[in-house]
C-alpha cells in the first residue's frame, strides 16, 4: 500500500531526522513531509533548512522550549527558563495525533501543568504554529498553498469533481 | 340578582379568596424549586474565536456526519462569508446547516473575527419548555435533542429560543418538522466523543470537557492572556448557562460580532414561568369559584321560585 509504503518512508526520515537532533545545534539539509494527519489534504513540504533562516537560528519561534533556545513567551518563561533540549523537539512528540482519544483527553485535562492543558493537538498545533507566522509576515495562508487537497477532500468540501451544480444564487465558487 | 347585598358579596368571595391565595401559595413555591441548573456533569465546548481562521471546515465535518443535503456552494467556497440575508443579517442555520461561520469586520481591528454559529445548548433550553409535545430532551451528556416523529411542526421553538437557532424544513411541503443542531449526540456524544466539527477543525479552535471543567480553563485562558482576551465567558452565565461556551478578544467585544449581550442571565422559562404557573389555576378555581358566585347570587331566586311552587 502506498499509505505504508509512506509511513515507513517518513520513520526513516524520523531515525534519520534523531541524531543530527541530538547534537547540540540545528538540524541541517532537512525537507520532511509532515504527512501524520493527512487525509483531507495531502502531507506538507516542510523545508526546515529554509525555515531556520528565515527565523534567523531562533529554534523558539517554533519549538517553545524543547530545542534548547531559550523560550521568550511569559507563560513558558516560567518553569522553562533554562530547560535542556528535549530528546525529540519534533511536534508529533509533544503534540498528540489523536487528541480527542478518549485516553488523551483525560491525560490533557488532569496535567498539573498549567498551561498544557488546553495542549493542541499535531494538526492545531501544525496550523497555529504555521499560520501565526505566515500572516505576520506574508507568507502564503490559503489551505491549498501548503497542501494539495485528496479526492477524500473534494468529497468532504464539496469541491472540485464533487462540486454542487452551480445554481443561480451558487455562482463564484473557487479559494479565497 | 339585586338580593344579593354586600355582606353576603363578602362572605362569600371572602372564603373563595382563602382557597386562592392557598393555591398560589404552593404554586409559588413549586416556582421557586424550579431552577434547574442543568446536569452536573455535563460536557460542553469551549470556542475561542480568536482562533477561528473562518475555513468552513467545521461546516462541511457537519454536513457529512449529520447527513445533510449538498451544499449550494463548496465548502471551500469563501464568498459565503459576504453573504447577506434579509434584514442585512449574516447567514443563520438552517435545514441544510447546523452551523455557519460568520465573517465581522471590526473597526479597529486588523483582521477580520470569524464566529462558528450553532445551537448552544442551554442548561435550561427555552425551545424545550416551550414545546407542548415535549419533542425536546435535554440529555445528561448536555446535549439537546429532539424527537422528529413527536415534533408537530408548530415553530414554537424557534421564538422561544433566544439565539435563533432552530430552522425549519420548509423544503419538506408533507411534514415540515424543526432541525438543529444536536450536538452529535446520536452519533458521537454519547458514546464520549465530541461532536464533528470540534474534531475537524484545523485550528482547535473549540475545546471539549465537562462543563465545569470548561469554565475554570476560559477563566484561566483569560487570566494567562489579560491583553488578549475580554473577561467575559459568553454563555456561562447568559440565559442560565450554556453548554457551548465563547472567549473573544478585547478588541472584538461580543456585541459587535453578533451575540447577544442583553439576554439576562436568566433561563427564558423564568419570564413566563409565574404566568403559566396561573394557568392550572385558573383552570381549576375559576369555574368552581364563579359557579359559587353565581349560585350565591340566585340562591334568593331559586328559594321565591321553589316557594311559589310548593
Amino acid at each position: 500500500m502506498g499509505i505504508k509504503k509512506r509511513k515507513l518512508l517518513g520513520l526513516a526520515l524520523m531515525a534519520a531526522m534523531v541524531s543530527p537532533w541530538s547534537l547540540p545545534g540545528p538540524a541541517t539539509a532537512e525537507v520532511f513531509e509532515l504527512d501524520s494527519v493527512k487525509n483531507l489534504y495531502e502531507g506538507v513540504s516542510f523545508d526546515h533548512d529554509m525555515h531556520i533562516e528565515i527565523t534567523g537560528e531562533d529554534c523558539t519561534a517554533c519549538h517553545h522550549h524543547t530545542a534548547g533556545t531559550a523560550p521568550v513567551d511569559p507563560l513558558c518563561v516560567t518553569c522553562h527558563a533554562n530547560s535542556p533540549e528535549a530528546d525529540d523537539p519534533s511536534c508529533k512528540s509533544c503534540h498528540a495525533k489523536d487528541v480527542f482519544d478518549a485516553d488523551n483527553m483525560k491525560k490533557n485535562w488532569d496535567t498539573p501543568l498549567l498551561h498544557h492543558r488546553n495542549k493542541p493537538g499535531l494538526k492545531a498545533a501544525y496550523h497555529r504554529n504555521c499560520l501565526g507566522c505566515h500572516e505576520e509576515i506574508g507568507a502564503p495562508t490559503g489551505c491549498t498553498d501548503c497542501h494539495a487537497m485528496t479526492e477524500v477532500g473534494e468529497k468532504f468540501y464539496n469541491t472540485g469533481k464533487y462540486a454542487p451544480e452551480p445554481t443561480a444564487a451558487g455562482q463564484g465558487g473557487g479559494h479565497h | 340578582m339585586k338580593r344579593l347585598n354586600r355582606r353576603s358579596f363578602l362572605k362569600g368571595g371572602l372564603a373563595s379568596g382563602v382557597t386562592a391565595a392557598a393555591v398560589t401559595g404552593s404554586v409559588g413555591k413549586a416556582d421557586a424549586a424550579g431552577d434547574f441548573g442543568g446536569y452536573p456533569d455535563s460536557m460542553g465546548v469551549l470556542v475561542d474565536l480568536t482562533k477561528c481562521i473562518g475555513c468552513r471546515t467545521c461546516e462541511a465535518a457537519c454536513n457529512k456526519e449529520q447527513n445533510l443535503p449538498a451544499p449550494d456552494k463548496p465548502f471551500t467556497d469563501m464568498s459565503v462569508h459576504d453573504e447577506v440575508r434579509h434584514g442585512g443579517l449574516p447567514r443563520r442555520t438552517s435545514e441544510k446547516a447546523y452551523t455557519v461561520v460568520n465573517k465581522y469586520e471590526v473597526e479597529g481591528r486588523e483582521h477580520p473575527l470569524f464566529r462558528k454559529v450553532q445551537c448552544n445548548h442551554c442548561q435550561e433550553p427555552g425551545c424545550l419548555t416551550s414545546c407542548f409535545v415535549n419533542a425536546y430532551t435535554k440529555t445528561p451528556e448536555g446535549a439537546v435533542i429532539y424527537d422528529p416523529k413527536v415534533c408537530v411542526g408548530c415553530r414554537t421553538c424557534m421564538i422561544a429560543c433566544p439565539f435563533y437557532i432552530p430552522a425549519y424544513s420548509y423544503s419538506s411541503p408533507i411534514n415540515p418538522v424543526v432541525k438543529k443542531c444536536i450536538m452529535c449526540y446520536d452519533t458521537r456524544l454519547k458514546f464520549g466523543r465530541p461532536p464533528a466539527c470540534v474534531e475537524a477543525c484545523p485550528q482547535q479552535v473549540m475545546t471539549f470537557g465537562k462543563r465545569k471543567d470548561l469554565i475554570d480553563l476560559a477563566h484561566k485562558t483569560i487570566k494567562s492572556r489579560p491583553s488578549l482576551y475580554l473577561d467575559h465567558v459568553y454563555g456561562e452565565k447568559e440565559v442560565g448557562g450554556t453548554s457551548w461556551m465563547y472567549l473573544t478578544s478585547q478588541d472584538a467585544p461580543f456585541g459587535e460580532i453578533g451575540f447577544d449581550t442583553h439576554l439576562g442571565k436568566q433561563p427564558i422559562i423564568n419570564y413566563v414561568k409565574e404566568f403559566l404557573a396561573i394557568v392550572p389555576m385558573v383552570l381549576t378555581i375559576w369555574p368552581a369559584l364563579f359557579t359559587g358566585f353565581h349560585l350565591l347570587a340566585t340562591r334568593k331566586e331559586a328559594k321565591k321560585n321553589d316557594e311559589s311552587v310548593s
